[in-house]
């Protein structure tokens, strides 16, 4: 085990140095209780299991990959500096001519078969144990809905007959509970797509899988550090897919559940200093995209705004959650400043109508 | 360069070697190439069609599904493939220079091939307009009606060479040496039947008889 | 049998009469000669013209693209602006700048090779780029007409795989999308044709003596190209009909609400997508075969198991497209047998490589441009598959796919492979199609820039890829470690653009001030340097008769020929 120790901290050195020379990440929208941002996102410091799973694999590729390169380049050298052609005197006297030799090509044909099925079994055994890995019970279940350019995100319980039902719906940042190596938890994530084809990808937690319409693929994570884990849609979706980011907030198990509890929670009434913003909200269209529980405000086409407060960043991270944000979003979303293209449309309210609802979505938490 | 130049250092060699003036150099037809990469590439493309229609085999979410609209069609189908052989009588007739024996095969596979498409054209009339398939209804009538059609347009492309060439025989311009040129368009018709079997096996029985997705 | 190979008098064409506005050098007369010309070689030019210009625009919507992505947040290009922008690129870049450049070296170089007088069919090859060229016109055309009823936006902007159902009407409004299948379609119609045409010209045009065996490798690696594009294509052609009856006739192919598969696209387009990946390099190759042995004064070593190598190449790549497709969520099974498929490529691949290295070893290698830019040629293809083989471990693609790595990684291939090639190939033939020599002084500042530059803008962008930054972004936020790397990536495109002046500056002034070349400059080998620069329309005086792989050499050693080893 020496070797792989020594090959890890080769690696750590060699990750520091790279990660030293970006600079930390200053990536604003973080509250006092929220864990660190995880801005940096690099494949080889992998805090989840699978992710880890395939950096175990991905070393000795690339370590085969270094040593190939290096032996083929020097060839390549020393073959250009020694049989260069010294003079031009030289120039009318050809070389041998050697047309092939059977067994110097039989030797080149035989050293890439073996490394290739060292390079197989490697391959198809982590195929095996990210794709075929069994759910345990306590897993948590979410379903990811893409849409263009936002993640629908419900959370699953079983009903009385077994059935995984919604239990609260929320939207692009999604909260798990963090486990340790020795103890995992498992998240289990149902990718759905409501339009085009999307794909999710957080690189420190796992690989990435397609988000599709009209099917049903599966991802897990099992993290062991607590963060703020930033991650985007990796398959081109429309105009607005550099702006479709995801949050993983992987958290401590008390502070998982204590949000997931305020989640649950229906508010029924509506504060009366925001009633002109609740009744705007309502006679606007925005009811008709989007969703606020307890409620007539029950559109699908957009995020569900029931917890909005809650959450960090507006329009699938495109900008932090700010009250100063938040009235120019509702106010024109187009903004070049805001998210170009999105589907929400610029309403053409007067800035005292904006304000009137801004006033009542801070309420929302 | 020439043959005199090569033969300076090896005479004796040389003899046995197909750059020597005696030796025969014997290259194939152009248009029996031509003809084969044509069909590779025809072949190529209905492959796609065909592993489209099989793909969405039981995934149509409506109907009318193939077991309810779709019958073997015999006739047609005999006549389709019978045209392969006729039109080998013809070729056969016109390497023995036998003219009128050569009109009467070609005229026959011409009926047959137009019989062929007269029915594809019946059954097509009765499912738009009886059963309600068309290609916009679900995946079986897109996948059908392109498949189907492809063939079909591949049947017409053919009708069309046979009429040319029977055409320019009644005005006596075929004659004995473009056997190769006949045998082209013969070689073509053949693989228009081929595909025929296929989309025959895979549309009017496979797909008929299955209930559910294979793929 | 065979027309061409005759030994018919030559007709003068000087002797009949000048009609008004066909004197000799008038800008009608070009432009009627173009137009009717039937000759291999100058449909070869013109595939090489038309793919030049292409890739001066395709190229530079790539470096406004760089230019857009040098700096977090800068909003130079409006997203849909940038969208339109790389999808044209991608799609400009393989179907209009590839494709017409690897036609370009088959259309001139094939019929010399072989010692014929032309292609197989003259008039076919000239519909097949007059087809290609107007599919360009039509795809570009479209930043015009693209809007359609809706008002909405202009050129396609849905990548250059295009997946459904991005593509569909409720996606694509409009009919941008319809200009983009209708252009590949058309281009495919074209690629088909003079793919035919090849297969046709090298199996029935040889000249006498030219066994399969004692052909340049140039004319086996196309064999096999024409073979993958006459198989390869039709799947193209047919996703795209398909896609046209989805979007006018409203059938169902890829309308996921009703039961159609979004994934059958990607299958479709991948089964022509990864055998276009070898249609593209296996010309690369091709160069690479002819200018290593004359520049290290070899033959090439291992000739028959070069062409085993292709001919394996080609069937293996007919069977591992859905490495593209790791992610889609197939079942572990299929993800196992596409990444094994897919590794097996890299056996003949490095073969083929052993055996350019081979090649050079013991010869004497003269450093002049062509040889310059095979060797780095050598050098970033070695890279390209390195990375390749990276992707095919499908555990590792989960994180590298869709990402920047895999930006690097194919444009290692197509311009640190393809490409470069290219440029071997342009300065080996050039003295031939012109009759004068390149400056080797311009030729070595284009080389020493571009390959600079090359490696700026790309190999950073391998980092970019581990570092989690995903392919096709607009945009992105500062402070995720991908600032400096997109700087670099940026400042590397101006060096790029440099070295492509100084390549076009050569290839103009070369035509009027070069080097006089001669039939022979490089002391070469192969039949096309058996006549006159340029070679007449009519190609050779005589027919040619062959009895090695270098005829020229057995001219030119008459002491020690080949054909006493072969």
């Amino acid at each position: 085990m020496t070797l792989k120790n020594g090959i890890r901290s080769c690696k750590n050195l060699a990750v520091r140095s790279l990660v030293a020379f970006f600079g930390l990440g200053t990536l604003a929208a973080q509250q006092a209780d929220d864990p660190p941002i995880r801005a940096i996102q690099n494949i080889f410091e992998p805090l989840s299991t699978p992710a880890l799973k395939i950096h175990e694999t991905s070393i000795p590729v690339l370590l085969i990959c270094a040593g190939i390169f290096v032996l083929v380049t020097s060839l390549l050298i020393y073959i250009v500096v020694k049989f260069r052609q010294r003079s031009e005197a030289d120039r009318h006297i050809e070389p041998p001519q050697v047309y092939g030799s059977s067994h110097i090509e039989l030797a080149w044909t035989v050293i890439p078969i073996i490394i290739t099925v060292v390079l197989i079994l490697i391959t198809a055994r982590t195929i095996g144990e990210i794709q075929n890995a069994p759910i345990p019970e306590d897993a948590v279940r979410i379903r990811v809905v893409g849409h263009q350019w936002w993640w629908e995100v419900h959370y699953l319980k079983q009903d009385e007959n077994g059935e995984w039902v919604t239990d609260f719906i929320t939207a692009n940042e999604i909260h798990v509970p963090v486990g340790t190596r020795e103890e995992p938890k498992r998240t289990h994530f149902i990718l759905e797509s409501a339009d085009v084809i999307h794909s999710f990808w957080v690189p420190q937690l796992a690989g990435k899988m397609d988000v599709i319409p009209n099917r049903k693929n599966e991802l897990w994570i099992e993290p062991w550090a607590t963060g703020t884990y930033l991650g985007n849609c990796a398959e081109y979706c429309g105009t607005q897919h550099a702006k479709m980011k995801i949050r993983v907030i992987v958290n401590e198990p008390e502070a998982f559940e204590a949000w997931a509890a305020n989640q649950r929670q229906v508010p029924t009434t509506v504060e009366p200093q925001v009633a002109l913003g609740h009744k705007l909200f309502m006679d606007y269209a925005c009811a008709n995209c989007h969703t606020v529980d307890g409620t007539i405000a029950d559109g699908v086409f957009g995020p569900d705004l029931t917890k909005l407060m809650t959450r960090r960043t507006l329009g699938s991270g495109a900008v932090d959650n700010t009250p100063e944000n938040l009235f120019k979003w509702v106010r024109d979303p187009q903004a070049p400043d805001m998210k170009p293209g999105c589907l929400m449309p610029d309403m053409k309210m007067l800035d005292s109508e904006v304000k009137e609802i801004v006033a009542y979505l801070e309420t929302l938490k | 360069m020439s043959a005199e130049e090569l033969n300076a250092g090896d005479p004796q060699g040389f003899i046995n070697d197909p750059s020597h003036p005696d030796q025969p150099w014997r290259l194939p037809s152009p248009r029996h190439v031509g003809i084969i990469s044509l069909i590779l590439t025809e072949s190529a493309l209905f492959s796609i069609f065909v592993v489209a229609y099989l793909w969405y085999i039981g995934k149509s979410l409506n109907g009318p599904f193939p077991h309810e609209v779709l019958h073997l069609p015999i006739f047609a189908s005999v006549c389709l493939i019978g045209s392969s052989f006729t039109i080998m009588g013809a070729e056969f007739a016109l390497k023995k220079a036998n003219h009128a024996l050569f009109n009467i095969w070609w005229g026959i596979t011409i009926i047959l091939g137009t019989i062929f498409i007269v029915y594809t054209g019946l059954e097509w009339h009765e499912l738009i307009y009886e059963k309600g398939l068309t290609i916009s209804t679900n995946v079986f009538g897109s996948t059908f009606y392109s498949l189907v059609g492809l063939h079909a347009s591949h049947v017409i492309v053919g009708l069309f060479l046979l009429i040319t060439v029977l055409i320019s025989s009644f005005r006596g311009k075929i004659h004995h040496d473009h056997h190769e040129h006949v045998e082209v368009i013969s070689w073509y018709w053949h693989f228009v039947d081929a595909v025929w079997i296929v989309v025959l096996l895979v549309v009017y029985i496979i797909s008929v008889h299955a209930d559910r997705p294979i793929v | 049998m065979n027309p061409h190979a005759s030994d018919a008098p030559i007709v003068d064409v000087e002797l009949q009469p000048v009609r008004p506005g066909e004197e000799k050098g008038s800008f009608a007369a070009i432009l009627q000669d173009l137009v009717f010309t039937v000759d291999h070689k100058k449909l070869g030019l013109m595939y090489f013209g038309t793919g030049l210009i292409f890739f001066v625009i395709a190229g530079l919507m790539a470096a406004l693209m760089r230019y857009q992505l040098a700096i977090p947040n800068h909003d130079f290009l409006e997203p849909d602006v940038f969208n339109r922008f790389f999808t044209m690129h991608g799609t400009a870049m393989v179907f209009l700048v590839g494709m017409p450049m690897i036609f370009a070296f088959a259309n001139y170089l094939i019929p010399l090779m072989i010692g014929a007088r032309d292609m197989a069919f003259p008039r076919l090859n000239a519909f097949g780029f007059w087809i290609f060229f107007f599919s360009g016109i039509l795809l570009y055309f479209s930043y015009i007409a693209g809007p359609g009823l809706y008002d909405a936006g202009s050129a396609p902007d849905v990548g250059w795989f295009a997946y459904s159902p991005l593509t569909l009407k409720a996606f694509s409004r409009g009919h941008s999308t319809d200009y983009w299948t209708i252009s590949i379609l058309l281009g495919g119609i074209g690629s088909i044709a003079t793919s035919i045409n090849i297969l046709v010209t090298v199996f029935c045009l040889r000249c006498k003596g030219m066994t399969l065996g004692r052909m340049p490798l140039l004319v086996w690696l196309y064999i096999v190209v024409a073979f993958l594009v006459i198989i390869a294509l039709p799947p193209l052609s047919a996703c795209q009909i398909m896609l046209l009856l989805d979007r006018f006739l409203d059938a169902k192919f890829f309308d996921t609400q009703a039961g159609g598969d979004a994934v059958l696209w990607q299958h479709f387009f991948w089964i022509f997508g990864h055998p276009e990946v070898y249609i593209l390099i296996l010309p690369g190759f091709a160069i690479a075969s002819e200018v290593i042995p004359v520049f290290s004064r070899k033959p090439i070593f291992g000739y028959p198991v070069m062409v085993a190598a292709s001919v394996m190449i080609a069937f293996i790549s007919l069977g591992v497209w859905a490495h593209h497709m790791f992610a889609v969520g197939m079942v572990s099974g299929a993800n196992t047998f596409f990444a094994i498929s897919t590794m097996l490529v890299a056996i003949p691949t490095g073969i083929k490589i052993f055996n350019w290295l081979g090649t050079m070893y013991g010869g004497k290698i003269r450093m002049r441009p062509p040889m310059l830019f095979c060797i780095a040629f050598l050098f970033q293809f070695l890279i390209a598959g390195l990375t390749g083989v990276m992707l095919a471990v499908a555990p590792f693609d989960w994180q590298l796919t869709d990402s920047y790595f895999v930006v690097a990684h194919f444009h290692y291939v197509l311009i640190g492979g393809l490409l470069y090639t290219i440029f071997a190939g342009v300065y080996y033939w050039y003295p031939k199609c012109t009759g004068r020599m390149l400056s080797e002084k311009l030729g070595h500042w284009h080389f020493w820039l571009f390959t600079i530059g090359f490696h700026l803008t790309f190999f950073p962008q391998h980092l970019l890829g581990f570092l989690g930054m995903p392919r096709r972004y607009y945009t992105y936020d500062a402070g995720r470690g991908w600032d400096e790397w997109n700087l670099i990536s940026s400042i590397g495109v101006i060096i790029q653009a440099a070295g492509i002046l100084f390549f076009v500056i050569n290839l103009v002034r070369s035509y009027f001030k070069g080097e006089k070349a001669g039939d022979d400059p490089w002391d070469a080998w192969t039949l096309e340097w058996n006549t006159t620069s340029p070679p007449a329309e009519y190609n050779f005086e005589k027919p040619q008769v062959v009895r090695s792989r270098r005829p020229l050499w057995d001219l030119k050693h008459p002491d020690d020929p080949d054909w006493k080893y072969e």
